[in-house]
């Protein structure tokens, strides 16, 4: 009863980054309020068993599983494989920094193109990056929010920024 | 195939993200003084984090959240707590005067400081749970403020407005924002106050005074501390605490 009845001062505080991080996965306004629906009456259901700790990372833990649901429903022609073979190998295969990192993003900050060269990653590239830079969570709580271990948070992040980074040279150049 | 420098640029990029300890930056930082292609990753890490500042945060519509309240309304119905209450009160009766407001003082939101603005508001919404508790209880403030000491690196003020109607209730620490922060909890009426108290020199916050989620957010600096209020007080009441805070011995 009482968990019940502070299940709204738990989660709701959480609402915008969880609107946030479903709009940036689905790409699409009418699937994320859809999926924060769902996942809010999801994590209702689950809240006798929240243990207190981080709430915004087990709201969004949940909003992450309940997004990744609906792409897998919607098969949408843009939603890009959910997971890439190889984890680990995956941070040496694009190209360091050139000879002039700094200026192709600065001439590339431009927000429509940066978003659109986000909203282009692929999406387990992407959720790390909104997680880190707009939710500004830690590598623990993203960890926590995707089930994955630390390592891989770290290098899905590395490889995250190196392709938005590659992305950006290529579209200046 | 390996590039031998592939550690260190994700030691690298875990400095950048804040998740290394005192040592590890410290060695970290003797390394990229020699090393090139160190130097040109922080400079890419830094210009990229100034990219993404520019990207649309997606916020909630006002429509969702009153969408989530009647739905959600029936299990959330019981009795207790004030604070909930009162969220789903302004979220059911959101007129249009209201959620223009909200979303002016969303849009202006500075981009800086607003993920320790809600890391402070859910801090004070979690210390309203039921079990948690304050580290020190006491209304006493020479029993408070002496409990800081060697917990923390810096000295938090701490005043009691008893006799203007805000009693000290104790206080406790948190991690906040990667650093360690002293929260003083006050009270007035029956509404619980959290003062929050950190070391910062520069300007002064802006905006002073805001709202995030129903709960009204004064903050301001004194003396090389940066103070934030967070309470479910009228905004104006709670801005008379922050007056009255400062104007105490």
């Amino acid at each position: 009863m009482a968990q019940e009845s502070s299940f709204a001062a738990v989660a709701l505080p959480h609402l915008d980054a969880a609107y946030n991080l479903a709009r940036w996965l689905t790409g699409s306004a009418d699937t994320a309020e859809e999926v924060v629906q769902d996942a809010m009456l999801r994590a209702l259901t689950y809240f006798p068993s929240f243990r207190g700790g981080n709430a915004r990372a087990w709201v969004l833990q949940i909003v992450r599983n309940t997004a990744y649901a609906a792409l897998t429903v919607r098969r949408d022609a843009r939603a890009v494989p959910l997971a890439t073979a190889d984890e680990d190998d995956g941070i040496h295969d694009l190209p360091d920094p050139g000879d002039d990192p700094e200026t192709a993003l600065l001439r590339a900050r431009d927000r429509a193109l940066i978003e659109g060269m986000l909203a282009r990653l692929p999406v387990e590239l992407r959720e790390a990056l909104v997680l880190r830079e707009l939710e500004e969570l830690s590598y623990r709580d993203i960890a926590q929010i995707t089930e994955l271990p630390i390592g891989t948070v770290m290098s899905r992040l590395w490889r995250a920024r190196r392709q938005l980074a590659a992305a950006a040279r290529a579209g200046v150049r | 195939m390996v590039p031998p420098s592939c550690d260190q640029a994700l030691l690298l990029q875990a400095e950048f993200d804040g998740e290394l300890g005192t040592a590890q930056s410290v060695a970290l930082a003797g390394h990229r003084e020699g090393c090139a292609a160190c130097q040109a990753r922080w400079t890419e890490l830094v210009a990229l984090r100034g990219a993404l500042k520019t990207v649309p945060y997606h916020r909630a519509s006002p429509a969702l959240a009153r969408a989530l309240a009647e739905r959600l309304a029936p299990a959330t119905a019981a009795p207790r707590p004030r604070v909930a209450r009162r969220w789903w009160r302004e979220a059911a009766s959101f007129g249009l005067g209201a959620a223009l407001a909200a979303s002016l003082v969303l849009t202006m939101r500075p981009a800086r400081d607003d993920g320790m603005l809600a890391a402070l508001v859910d801090d004070h919404v979690r210390a309203l749970q039921p079990g948690h508790f304050i580290d020190v209880i006491s209304t006493d403030r020479h029993t408070v403020k002496p409990w800081f000491d060697g917990k923390l690196d810096f000295a938090p003020p701490v005043k009691d407005l008893a006799a203007d109607g805000f009693p000290l209730r104790g206080g406790r620490l948190d991690y906040l924002g990667g650093r360690a922060v002293a929260a003083l909890a006050y009270e007035h009426g029956k509404h619980p106050i959290d003062l929050f108290v950190w070391p910062e020199r520069g300007a002064q916050p802006t905006p002073p005074a805001t709202e995030r989620h129903g709960y009204n957010v004064v903050q301001w600096t004194a003396d090389g501390m940066a103070l934030t209020a967070v309470s479910d007080l009228e905004r104006d009441e709670l801005e008379d605490f922050a007056r009255l805070w400062q104007k105490a011995p």
